[in-house]
């Protein structure tokens, strides 16, 4: 058990593409770090320049006090799975296991112990005569964990391990996976691209982008508090909603309408005069159906008129899609960033992004129909349409509800109706985001 | 077969009329076809096996009924083995054969898997060339070096040698080899190597105890191949040696005299034929399944 600190920690690929940019990251022993971001943004990369299976062009990867740069990999104690597992096809479910304590010359005894002891750990009892080859996928992927957990590596390094498990299984191994890092209280490190993965296992995540770390931090802050429009976009799903909004003063002009910021927020902004562009994000559950809103609460947000295109009723929640005309101006930036989001967030060809809200499931909303939604505007987040950085975090360190738990509330404005002018219905127009 | 469509077709018109009564037509039509494949397997067998017969039996004749013309032998007798047995015209060419076969068998398959490792897995300057080399080599006819290699053997000292033959089938043999064993390779995902790494193997323990047993049919056939290859040769052999000291039986079956010099050693040759068969047989017999898959796994899966 070691904790594991990247300095600057670089990789430029022969043909001088950069896949990992300047990451630092204290890794403290015994914590389980994800790293998570879309494919191809370098996070494998880093892991297995971790491991030392990648060459690090720049910077240092300290592993329990050493420094392990021109190391290789079986002299840094560390085990990793696989994502396709690479168990040895030849050798049985117990010697599998055993490989790395016959490597590490381990007496015949201690090994018998330690195996019997991982399997029974892992319940993989019955099968250690077998072959891989004889396996289910949930069962490889057990006795990968086994290999991993029999010989107490400094950490365990898990490189997208879930991802050729069907939905259920993976749900499984991931409780799975968790008990075992309390149990063995491993420092762990986790690559992955599903963001349920990220944020139930870890205690704290990395964000990575095109090789830049973005953001590192608990769950929790990540979501509330994201440093920039990347992140932002990442983290929650279904993902933040971003508008093209105006900032004048403390007032921001929403495609839904104009609205008054809280004075708290305003003040953080600190504007000059003039208008500003910004973005505007809101995630889904910051709408709400205004007819079920307390008549005191009402007045912390803004309600606007919406005609809804699509309702998916899940039963615990609803979520309503409506399109809101935006200016043409910021559809490039946030075209790009949805492609490296993965996703379809904002159609391009016209001047409309469609919106997700997630509503109470008592809500009466129709399809097709018009309805009063309301926005909590104490939870909007502002970015600069430039650099994608929050504007809206305040100032210094991203502490976890900082930015909207003392808020006062004063008097916002209901959205003016002025904004819907430009908003035809829609009819049939069952486009979704995702 | 036809006690089994008979029972499909009772129970199935007992079942239900309809779908029985498609039944009876279409199992004469499978018989046929199963007929007709059952008659061109055994003519291509008949066709293939009977010089081997003819062989065997003129290895079990003695002088006088060689030219008989029977095939089963009216008086078979073990003459002809005693003969070449203890004359000493063929124990030693027997020696040779199985000494140089298998030393070249065992040092072309060593060299055969490392380079084809090193290709399979690395990037390496001019790793085409040497691909493109090694199959020229293998499609090079042997004929038209043997004038020169026995010029150059000669003024080496390697001339009527083993090494003077193990040289050259190795370097025929090694191409072969190293073509199927890197589509072996080829087919072994990385990360196996990679997962052994980081649980602690060196990579040549990487190498020894992960990739070297999953290769296994494909070193099996390639040692099959360079066996059969070296065991088989008759170029090299005739030329490149002159006495018994390094003879192989295809060459020595050459030399093989009568009792007489008006009588042909016809069933000593024979019998020496059929000898030299037998470990080809066992070969292909013990390693029957391996070279099958062998020779299949990198076509179908790469």
């Amino acid at each position: 058990m070691a904790e594991i600190i990247l300095t600057n920690v670089t990789k430029r690929f022969g043909d001088g593409t950069i896949a990992v940019d300047n990451v630092n990251l204290d890794i403290a022993d015994g914590e389980f770090v994800i790293l998570v971001g879309p494919s191809g943004c370098g996070k494998s990369t880093l892991l297995r320049m971790i491991v030392g299976l990648e060459d690090i062009s720049s910077g240092e990867v300290n592993i329990g006090g050493q420094m392990v740069n021109n190391s290789a990999p079986r002299d840094r104690n560390l085990a990793m799975v696989f994502q396709n597992y690479a168990l040895y096809p030849h050798l049985s479910v117990r010697e599998n296991i055993a490989f790395p304590l016959r490597m590490a010359k381990v007496p015949d005894s201690e090994v018998k112990q330690r195996v019997d002891e991982a399997a029974r750990v892992l319940e993989l009892g019955e099968l250690l005569e077998r072959k891989p080859g004889a396996l289910s996928g949930g069962q490889r992927q057990r006795v990968a964990m086994g290999r991993a957990i029999v010989r107490e590596p400094q950490a365990f390094l898990f490189d997208e391990p879930l991802s050729n498990l069907d939905a259920k299984l993976r749900g499984q191994m991931r409780t799975e996976i968790a008990r075992l890092q309390k149990r063995f209280g491993t420092t762990t490190v986790y690559v992955t691209h599903d963001q349920t993965e990220a944020m139930t296992l870890g205690d704290r995540v990395a964000v990575l982008r095109r090789g830049v770390l973005q953001q590192v931090g608990t769950p929790r802050e990540l979501y509330n508090s994201p440093v920039n429009l990347f992140v932002a976009g990442f983290i929650g799903s279904p993902s933040m909603n971003f508008l093209p909004a105006t900032l004048t003063g403390h007032r921001l002009g929403l495609p839904t309408g104009e609205v008054d910021l809280p004075e708290e927020l305003a003040a953080r902004l600190s504007t000059g005069t003039g208008a500003r562009t910004v973005i505007a994000g809101i995630r889904p559950e910051h709408f709400e159906d205004a007819n079920l809103i307390p008549e005191d609460e009402l007045g912390f947000g803004a309600t606007f008129p919406a005609t809804i295109d699509v309702i998916e009723w899940m039963g615990s929640e609803l979520y309503a899609y409506f399109p809101v005309r935006s200016g043409q101006g910021q559809q490039a930036g946030l075209a790009e960033l949805a492609r490296d989001l993965e996703q379809e967030g904002v159609r391009s060809e016209t001047d409309e992004s469609q919106v997700v809200a997630r509503l109470d499931p008592a809500s009466q909303v129709r399809e097709n129909g018009e309805a009063q939604l309301w926005l909590d505007i104490r939870r909007i987040h502002l970015f600069d349409p430039e650099t994608g950085e929050n504007l809206t975090l305040p100032t210094g360190t991203a502490t976890t509800g900082g930015a909207t738990g003392a808020l006062e509330g004063d008097g916002s404005d209901p959205l003016t109706k002025e904004g819907d002018a430009g908003n035809p219905p829609h009819a049939g127009g069952a486009h979704r985001a995702t | 077969m036809s006690s089994q469509t008979s029972t499909v077709t009772t129970h199935s018109s007992r079942a239900g009329g309809r779908a029985g009564a498609g039944r009876p037509q279409v199992a004469p039509d499978r018989r046929r076809i199963e007929f007709k494949w059952i008659v061109l397997t055994i003519f291509i067998i008949v066709y293939a096996l009977i010089p081997l017969a003819w062989i065997l039996s003129l290895s079990f004749k003695s002088p006088a009924a060689v030219t008989d013309g029977k095939l089963i032998p009216t008086d078979p007798s073990l003459e002809n083995y005693r003969t070449i047995f203890t004359t000493g015209v063929f124990v030693r060419p027997l020696i040779n054969s199985i000494g140089i076969t298998i030393i070249s068998t065992v040092i072309a398959v060593a060299l055969a898997t490392l380079a084809a490792y090193a290709i399979a897995r690395l990037n390496f300057p001019g790793k085409r060339l040497v691909l493109t080399a090694a199959l020229a080599i293998a499609m090079f006819p042997p004929i038209s070096i043997v004038g020169p290699l026995f010029n150059m053997w000669r003024s080496l000292g390697l001339y009527d040698t083993w090494p003077g033959l193990i040289i050259p089938y190795m370097t025929f043999a090694l191409p072969m080899s190293i073509w199927v064993l890197s589509a072996f390779f080829r087919e072994i995902p990385w990360e196996l190597e990679q997962a052994a790494g980081v649980d602690g193997a060196t990579p040549f323990q990487a190498f020894r105890k992960v990739i070297v047993p999953l290769a296994a049919p494909g070193v099996f056939t390639a040692a099959i191949l360079v066996f059969f290859f070296a065991w088989n040769d008759f170029v090299f052999a005739i030329t490149l040696t002159s006495t018994d000291r390094s003879r192989t039986v295809p060459a020595a079956l050459n030399f093989f005299t009568g009792a007489s010099q008006f009588q042909q050693p016809t069933g000593a040759i024979s019998a020496a034929a059929i000898i030299v068969t037998i470990p080809i047989i066992l070969l292909v017999l013990a390693f029957q399944r391996r070279i099958v898959a062998g020779l299949t796994a990198g076509a179908v899966k790469g």
